[in-house]
């Protein structure tokens, strides 16, 4: 132990800077279920506030669907708690081969494997299946967790601009000198809700021998017909050669992820992923519930369906409410504000409403783009998002940007 | 040399990187303005590779090293032979 004033003071000006730059991360705790209505306790001692969350990614509301909760129950009651076992070792029981099974044939893949997080499985899955006579061409505003995966790969990576097939193709004409491409992309993209084009980008792979790789966390359960993803949306499925999603998101949003694809792809993984060689097994409760979640969205697609309706409404409301959003097809929407100080404030000013919502600025988002982003939810009643609505229009007035466009918020603001 | 050096990596980073209303010029800070992010500038390293067939330690092609064309054509003088 040798954690002197001189070696303290160092971490501590790295958090006064932090805080200087205004990306300092206060405590919030949610003293509640997590759901459409939350006790929070924000700030730190404050005492609990019912709000409406607008925030949380769990977008199909079964966070904390009782039938889910009956199903992790039964799981704990017959499986135990944990496994205190990697995968291979003594981790693996037979509900981790049923849910992996079952994923597969919701996405509509071959092969698939669990991970701790899709975060974890970010991180394995390129060292694993590439090496260094191969290129990654990633889209520029992929996840931070494929950027460090891919990052941690021997193969040699480049970048596209963003959704932009013309110069994705130019990419993949540079590298054909190389044994294999993987093209990377997120399905939907998390800050702005956009939907990658899925089919332009499979046309491409096909003519140029590529492999496409589609992290599909902020879609799967809800984006396409049965919720099935972004390639169902665009008449894909099948051809994606690998998925990697999360289950901590509409898929129940406990944890968990998951590699999914080619079987050798896949087999690879098995083989040689650190996050999965070298981390514990999905925890039997959450394995147990993930299955039935499985089975609750693939029986019907009530709360899919719910969750459109209210991501259309939303829209609808708040543009005729005189916000500037980004227009998209998915339950993520940006209420563009552009200037950092007046995003930071109209969320706050938000909460004391009752609705709890988050601005993000850079260098989560680029520079000159800040927003609010909300996201909707199946849980969330009309009746919510009317409220919703009319607390952005009230805060809105106040900070006298309805019927704004975006110069007109940036003449009043700046950047 | 130089001189067509730096038009042709200013061409590459405007075609690259710029949106409509950004003005560049040999100058111009583009990592440290955000212009172009860390993850982004690979794309840069490759292209220099393959242009100039030279190989760029990445001890050398740092944020730094990349923030502006002409810092760019200082670095690739250094490894082109």
């Amino acid at each position: 132990m040798a954690y002197s004033d001189k070696t303290k003071q160092v971490f501590a000006d790295e958090i006064v800077q932090i805080k200087d730059k205004g990306l300092y991360k206060d405590k919030r705790f949610i003293c509640s279920q997590q759901g459409a209505s939350i006790k929070v306790e924000f700030p730190e001692g404050a005492p609990q506030a019912e709000v409406l969350n607008f925030c949380a990614n769990n977008y199909l509301g079964l966070s904390n669907h009782p039938d889910v909760i009956a199903a992790a129950h039964e799981g704990l009651d017959s499986r135990g708690y944990g496994m205190s076992s990697v995968r291979f070792i003594c981790g693996t029981q037979d509900i981790h081969r049923t849910l992996q099974d079952m994923l597969s044939e919701y996405l509509g893949t071959e092969d698939c494997l669990l991970f701790p997080s899709c975060m974890d499985a970010n991180a394995g899955v390129f060292e694993a299946v590439l090496g260094q006579e191969d290129v990654i061409i990633a889209d520029r505003l992929i996840h931070a967790s494929l950027v460090d995966g891919i990052r941690l790969c021997s193969a040699e990576y480049d970048t596209f601009k963003h959704m932009n097939m013309k110069h994705l193709e130019k990419k993949l004409q540079l590298h054909q000198d190389k044994r294999t491409r993987l093209v990377v992309t997120d399905g939907v993209f998390s800050m702005d809700g956009d939907l990658f084009p899925l089919d332009e980008a499979v046309a491409l792979c096909e003519k140029y021998d590529a492999m496409i790789l589609v992290d599909d966390s902020h879609a799967s359960g809800f984006i396409g017909k049965t919720g099935r993803g972004v390639a169902e949306h665009f008449g894909v499925l099948g051809k994606i050669d690998i998925i990697t999603t999360t289950l901590g998101k509409a898929l129940g949003g406990a944890s968990g992820g998951c590699v999914a694809g080619r079987k050798e792809l896949v087999e690879l993984c098995r083989q040689k992923a650190r996050p999965y060689l070298f981390s514990n097994s999905l925890s039997p409760v959450i394995t147990a519930a993930s299955i039935k979640v499985i089975e609750l969205v693939t029986k019907n697609t009530e709360r899919r369906d719910k969750l459109e309706w209210n991501a259309n409404y939303f829209r609808e409301q708040i543009v005729e409410a005189g916000l500037n959003i980004r227009s998209g097809d998915t339950p993520i929407v940006p209420v563009m504000l552009f200037n950092a100080k007046l995003a930071n404030d109209m969320a706050r000013d938000m909460y004391a409403e009752g609705i709890y919502v988050i601005g993000f600025f850079f260098p989560v988002v680029p520079n000159g783009k800040a927003r609010i982003r909300v996201q909707l939810s199946a849980a969330h009643t009309k009746e919510h998002i009317d409220k919703c609505v009319a607390a952005f229009k009230k805060i809105g007035d106040k900070y006298g940007i309805l019927g704004l466009d975006k110069k007109g918020i940036i003449d009043k603001y700046g950047l | 040399m130089a001189n067509e050096m730096h038009e042709t990596i200013l061409e590459y980073v405007i075609e690259e990187y710029a949106e409509e209303d950004d003005e560049v010029t040999f100058d111009t800070a583009l990592i440290s303005s955000g212009l172009v992010d860390s993850f982004s500038m690979v794309s840069l390293k490759v292209f220099l590779e393959k242009k100039y067939d030279i190989k760029l330690p990445d001890d050398e092609a740092t944020p730094e090293a990349f923030d502006t064309v002409n810092s760019i054509v200082e670095l690739v003088l250094k490894f082109k032979k």
